[in-house]
């Protein structure tokens, strides 16, 4: 097994863990990567940031169901 | 000439996201957002010949939204005869507490937080609505509704791979364009 990874891998990897789909093993070496790894570690500060301020947003979307309702109610509307 | 155009058809996938947002900080009920935003959508509409195309399509759609939930506030304090001041005791321990009541309440301060959050939430929609509609839509599906990778690969018919190619797409459009338009501020 490899625990050295590319840049992409990185990505990956650290793009999972803010939906908390990396495994431990997968997360190790990212740890790794970062060490050295300056570009990374700037992608992995921001998309942290990222994660926070979505979650602090609270955005809310309409669910599905209803989206479907209002663009059925909007078709009608054009049609006439 | 004019600078913007209708398109009514596009409406709900653009936009519907943005006013429900706008709207249920405002109103705090989902029906009652979801019965503005189909009326916001029916005036606009119905008044689609009185635009000039000197503003966006949101915009526009966001000044006719004002008015509805101006008219929900009519409705609903109409509904309770009159607004009302109330200041009430119950507790009769609680008299004499009067000057302790003038300092700053704490739940002021989450009031504030409620309308920085807002001013952040519509500011994410506005960055979305600047990158490409597809990753956008996957973006929110997986990061705000939580929807399982295998099911949207499922709805859009692509691998777990393209997937993640996307959502690192959008993640990093959307972290510079609120770098510019949040951090910036």
């Amino acid at each position: 097994m490899k625990l050295k990874i590319p840049c992409e891998d990185a990505y990956h990897i650290c793009d999972k863990s803010q939906y908390k789909e990396a495994c431990l093993w997968e997360k190790l070496k990212l740890k790794l990567h970062l060490l050295y790894c300056r570009a990374c570690r700037k992608y992995s500060v921001r998309n942290q940031k990222l994660s926070k301020l979505v979650e602090r947003s609270n955005i809310r979307t309409v669910p599905r169901a209803n989206k479907e309702q209002l663009r059925e109610q909007l078709r009608k509307e054009l049609d006439k | 000439m004019s600078e913007y155009e209708l398109h009514p058809e596009n409406w709900v996938d653009r936009y519907s996201d943005y006013l429900y947002n706008y709207t249920i900080v405002r109103v705090n009920d989902h029906d009652v957002a979801q019965d503005i935003i189909s009326e916001t959508f029916l005036a606009g509409l119905k008044s689609k010949d009185n635009f000039k195309g000197e503003a966006t399509e949101r915009t526009w759609l966001i000044s006719i939204l004002k008015r509805k939930i101006i008219d929900q506030y009519r409705k609903a304090n109409s509904a309770k005869g009159k607004a009302e001041v109330r200041i009430n005791y119950s507790e009769s321990e609680n008299e004499g507490d009067w000057l302790e009541e003038h300092i700053s309440d704490p739940s002021e301060k989450t009031a504030h937080e409620v309308m920085e959050n807002e001013e952040l939430g519509l500011a994410i929609l506005n960055c979305l609505d600047s990158i490409n509609e597809k990753h956008a839509t996957i973006f929110k599906m997986k990061t705000i509704d939580g929807i399982d990778t295998e099911s949207i690969c499922n709805e859009f018919n692509i691998t777990a791979s393209n997937l993640w190619v996307i959502i690192h797409r959008a993640r990093t459009a959307l972290a510079e364009c609120l770098e510019h338009n949040w951090f910036k501020k």
